[in-house]
């Protein structure tokens, strides 16, 4: 009875001014979405910390999984001919 | 792979100072204690906001109140980001509030002590949120991720409180004779329990050991009372108030101040659930919840209704 009447978990995301992305800060219990963003402001912008939130209802993410680490971004470790110190130049080379 | 070997594993990225996130692999016993840890923190704060919230309508002018108003919706939003942080352990807000509530979690025994004067509400600001501060800035270093984001908000916002409080402490202090003596009696009362904050002396601590491990903890019970006392006394002295423990005493050779024993009977006493409140303040929480409960299963009804009825729109 109880735990059925939990309100569901919420992400926060805030924009702190723009120009910036929006940025992972915490999260929060809230019956609905306009609750949420209504309880994010009282909870992560007491002090002029943002000019916009977004929420998401945590169960909408899907997050990899530490145990597929390696296969996930193991493959990037050995290309490292996708950064320009991988190549070389002549001396006295310029604007490049 | 091995458990001892997951273990290893786990204590290297710890030492290297790599933080721990909610699905990493963990110790059962380090998942474990920093539920404990972190509710207990988090039931600190909710509960905190009691004794100091008798004051807000009675604050002596309205640059009084705003400021307590603000220090006590902090407080709100620490617990909330502490309980939110404990949740990515695996334990419900349910619980974790229902632990509150039957009295199985703890919470500092501080908050157990009555605020009988407005001087109390400067004491609290001045003492309890300096040592709290002292307590919390090394947790922001701490191994375990969410803890340690919690801890840098909390700490950031936190600044303001205790010089909230010693400034109260500071114009009581420099007022008429009555408002010194209050200033003072606030003082007396509050000074060992905010001794008491750092927990049992070394030698009576069971987790001091494998907090160190874990970086829960930096210093031990007993270095962050004598830096609280150190940086403290001075503090006291330039309002004009009086420490009131008679065996306090520069010590030249360490370069610190040595002083009195604490009652740890007391200590234990209000741990226990003796003290003076503590009856009063999980009463407070019990009653909040109950009487909170119609507003949270008509909130849900009311966004269960609304998602059916666009539902059917869609459709």
């Amino acid at each position: 009875m109880e735990s059925k009447n939990q309100w569901p978990l919420w992400e926060v995301f805030i924009r702190s001014k723009n120009g910036l992305e929006h940025r992972h800060c915490g999260s929060l219990h809230a019956a609905d979405a306009s609750m949420a963003l209504d309880n994010a402001r009282d909870v992560y912008t007491r002090r002029m910390e943002g000019i916009s939130i977004w929420v998401v209802e945590s169960i909408h993410i899907t997050a990899s999984q530490p145990a597929e680490s390696e296969e996930l971004f193991d493959p990037a470790k050995d290309k490292v001919y996708r950064h320009p110190t991988f190549y070389h130049l002549p001396e006295g080379i310029k604007h490049m | 792979m091995k458990l001892e070997n997951l273990e290893a594993r786990f204590q290297e990225k710890i030492d290297q100072d790599i933080k721990i996130e909610p699905k990493d692999w963990m110790p059962e016993k380090y998942r474990k204690t920093h539920i404990r840890q972190i509710s207990q923190h988090a039931h600190s704060e909710i509960v905190g906001m009691l004794p100091e919230g008798n004051w807000i309508s009675r604050a002596p002018s309205l640059r009084r109140k705003v400021a307590l108003l603000a220090k006590v919706q902090d407080e709100a939003g620490h617990g909330l980001y502490l309980y939110s942080a404990c949740e990515t352990l695996g334990i419900t807000r349910d619980e974790l509030t229902d632990q509150l509530r039957t009295g199985k979690a703890k919470y500092s025994s501080i908050f157990n002590y009555p605020t009988l004067t407005w001087a109390d509400i400067g004491a609290i600001g001045w003492l309890v949120d300096g040592a709290a501060i002292i307590n919390q800035v090394p947790l922001q270093n701490t191994s375990y991720g969410p803890y340690a984001r919690a801890m840098v908000r909390v700490c950031k916002e936190e600044s303001f409180h205790q010089r909230q409080g010693f400034e109260i402490m500071t114009t009581l202090a420099r007022g008429t004779e009555a408002q010194k003596e209050m200033a003072q009696d606030a003082l007396n009362r509050w000074w060992w329990p905010s001794l008491m904050m750092f927990g049992p002396a070394d030698k009576d601590s069971t987790h001091t050991a494998q907090s160190m491990k874990w970086k829960l903890k930096r210093k031990t019970n007993d270095e962050l009372r004598q830096q609280f006392v150190d940086q403290t006394v001075p503090q006291a002295e330039l309002i004009g108030l009086t420490i009131p423990d008679t065996d306090l005493v520069w010590n030249v050779v360490n370069n610190e101040y040595d002083f009195g024993e604490i009652n740890w009977e007391e200590f234990w006493q209000v741990v226990k659930g003796h003290g003076p409140c503590n009856k009063e303040r999980i009463a407070a929480r019990v009653k909040a919840h109950t009487e909170g409960a119609w507003v949270r299963e008509g909130a849900m009804a009311y966004a269960e209704k609304k998602k059916s009825s666009s539902r059917k729109i869609a459709s």
